[in-house]
């Protein structure tokens, strides 16, 4: 769901300041790498364990990976921007991932977005003010008997209604 | 009589997992003891060829058929052969391999072994989807508990027979459960799914011979090592064997997922299990087995949900799973958000279904929002022949976005019209989704 303007941020800005990976990071990567046959082959795990420690993957992060897997950053980043839970950019401490499959959209998932917007005056792509969250659309979470659900960091929110949202998202900007 | 449910037969009403102490308190770890200890490799395959065990994530390409093509000479047994489980369920509307892999980790993983006993894998891999975190903490746990208890990892049970398994927690994108792009990504690239032959039997991850199953096919197998080809071809009512979690999503009265024989009318799983109609809605069609399939009416009711029944009527039991349409629901704004979906995840890497998937939703968007014109329906079958033909994109996602639609244009072809001769969506408030 990015729109034009978004998409211009997500190119990488070249600059000469760079970043070492912190030793549970790299103690992390190196324990898939025992795994696979080639250093390459962790580039996914690899995002993930930075993107676990940090939040998100910045550039800087993004070419201390690549060095590490011995891979050009422009490959890993090909990599990075194709898995939409990999962020390129900064996102809140927690993550609203807002199902809107067919069952969830059947059950009123968009009137459920724009409940989950007005409460935390942010849309899709948004992270608040207060840094707390971030909402994005996700692909189908296999709930569908409890539709509408989302998830709020790890954990699944079922038959989500705005009662549910008002106790999720209690304190956060103007309210329901 | 009550029926034989094996794959649910250890989920407990509150859906609380399944320890190994429970599970081998209730007959667990038995088939993989008897393909293990008593059983050959060529054994186990001729029990699952003669089963008649059809793949349960969508396609229902037999198990057996697939797993002969791995090469099982001297040469292949050199190195590396691999097992994968793909429990990236993202089907939309499809909601039941959560079920066994929250509920019965340990069965999944005994059926495993024993795939992989057959094929001789020495590596098993289990490819879950990132949001499924309280599985892949339940696997990890169960996987820990089997390493322990000498069921993984070498010599298991004395036999000489290695196999290390692990969980590998991927990162989102609908396309890596497809299972070419499901192995690029295991390999750490993008999830571009690879043109076929070679097929991945002889040349999968890594290049070497590798098995993709889906979560509910692993589970049947050594149900069907320790029972029999025939006692699982007894289960199906119809032509198909064993059992299937069908599931109902959309206005019923009680949505649901059910283990039932496989054959079980489409009119017994929505008006008896799922309860019927909500209070206020009629039927007015379903997709059979997940967001990629063809509709259905009211008139295919009384057809039984089998792969071949299913074909017949003119779309595909896919993933068992219904999606409902009701009569309050936009059939338009239906297949715009399926077409929208179909359209995001995209790997992007074949023109068809980059550029075409996108044009389609805009004309879908189109109509939906009163701006379309009779041309639009023109374009929309154009598109459906063309997109939707087998063999102009590497893999199926383009061909199964079409499906959705161009069933809809057949059953629902007057809703379309009353968009266009409108100018707005019928069902919608002034016009709005």
């Amino acid at each position: 769901m990015w729109t034009g303007e978004r998409m211009s941020e997500l190119i990488p800005v070249i600059d000469e300041g760079e970043i070492a990976l912190s030793a549970a990071e790299i103690a992390e990567i190196d324990a898939e790498i025992a795994h696979v046959p080639y250093r390459a082959a962790v580039a996914i795990d690899a995002l993930k364990i930075v993107q676990a420690h940090r939040g998100w993957v910045s550039d800087e992060s993004l070419r201390a990976i690549a060095r590490h897997l011995h891979m050009s950053a422009a490959e890993l980043d090909g990599i990075a921007t194709f898995y939409n839970l990999i962020f390129r950019q900064p996102v809140g401490d927690k993550v609203i991932l807002l199902c809107n499959s067919i069952s969830c959209w059947i059950k009123g998932c968009d009137s459920l977005q724009l409940a989950i917007s007005k409460q935390l005056g942010v849309g899709l792509g948004g992270t608040t003010a207060d840094n707390r969250f971030t909402l994005l659309p996700v692909t189908c979470l296999g709930a569908c008997d409890k539709a509408p659900v989302l998830m709020v960091g790890e954990d699944l929110h079922e038959d989500v209604d705005t009662q549910t949202l008002r106790a999720l998202f209690q304190g956060e900007g103007g309210g329901v | 009589m009550s029926l034989d449910l094996p794959l649910t037969r250890n989920v407990r009403p509150d859906r609380s997992p399944t320890d190994l102490i429970a599970y081998e308190a209730n007959g667990g770890y038995q088939g993989m003891k008897a393909a293990i200890g008593k059983l050959s490799p060529p054994d186990c395959l001729q029990i699952i060829k003669d089963s008649n065990l059809r793949g349960r994530g969508g396609a229902g390409f037999p198990t057996g058929m697939k797993w002969s093509f791995v090469p099982m000479d001297e040469a292949a047994a050199a190195g590396h052969k691999y097992l994968i489980c793909n429990a990236d369920e993202m089907e939309p509307g499809t909601f039941k391999d959560r079920l066994l892999l929250e509920c019965d980790p340990h069965q999944l993983i005994e059926g495993m072994i024993c795939a992989a006993f057959t094929i001789q894998a020495d590596v098993a891999y289990i490819f879950i989807r990132a949001e499924y975190h309280l599985a892949a903490k339940l696997l990890r746990e169960a996987i820990a508990a089997c390493y322990d208890k000498g069921y993984l990892g070498k010599d298991i049970l004395g036999s000489g027979y290695h196999l290390d398994m692990q969980v590998h927690s991927s990162a989102g994108r609908y396309i890596c459960g497809e299972e070419t792009a499901l192995i690029s990504s295991l390999e750490g690239k993008r999830a571009n799914p690879r043109a076929k032959p070679p097929f991945p039997q002889v040349s999968g991850l890594w290049g070497r011979p590798t098995i993709v199953n889906n979560v509910e096919t692993l589970c049947n197998i050594h149900h069907i090592i320790e029972r029999g080809a025939d006692w699982f071809q007894a289960l199906g009512l119809t032509e198909d064997a064993g059992t299937k979690l069908y599931g109902v999503s959309g206005r019923v009265k009680n949505p649901g997922c059910w283990e039932l024989p496989i054959g079980t009318t489409v009119r017994e799983i929505i008006e008896h299990h799922a309860g019927g109609m909500a209070d206020g809605y009629q039927m007015r069609g379903f997709l059979p087995g997940g967001g990629s399939t063809d509709f259905l009416t009211n008139d295919h009711l009384d057809l039984a949900m089998d792969y071949g029944t299913i074909g017949k009527a003119g779309s595909r039991m896919g993933t068992g799973t219904m999606i409902i349409l009701d009569d309050k629901t936009c059939p338009v704004g239906f297949v715009k958000n399926l077409m929208e979906f179909f359209a995001r995840e995209s790997c992007g890497f074949c023109t068809p279904c980059r550029d075409g998937l996108p044009w389609s939703a805009q004309v879908l968007d189109d109509i939906e929002n009163g701006r379309g014109t009779p041309e639009d329906m023109d374009t929309l079958a154009r598109q459906v022949e063309f997109i939707g033909a087998i063999g102009n994109t590497h893999c199926a996602l383009a061909p199964g976005a079409m499906e959705p639609l161009q069933s809809a244009m057949r059953y629902f072809r007057e809703d379309f019209q009353r968009h266009i001769d409108g100018s707005a969506c019928p069902f919608c408030d002034g016009g709005a989704p």
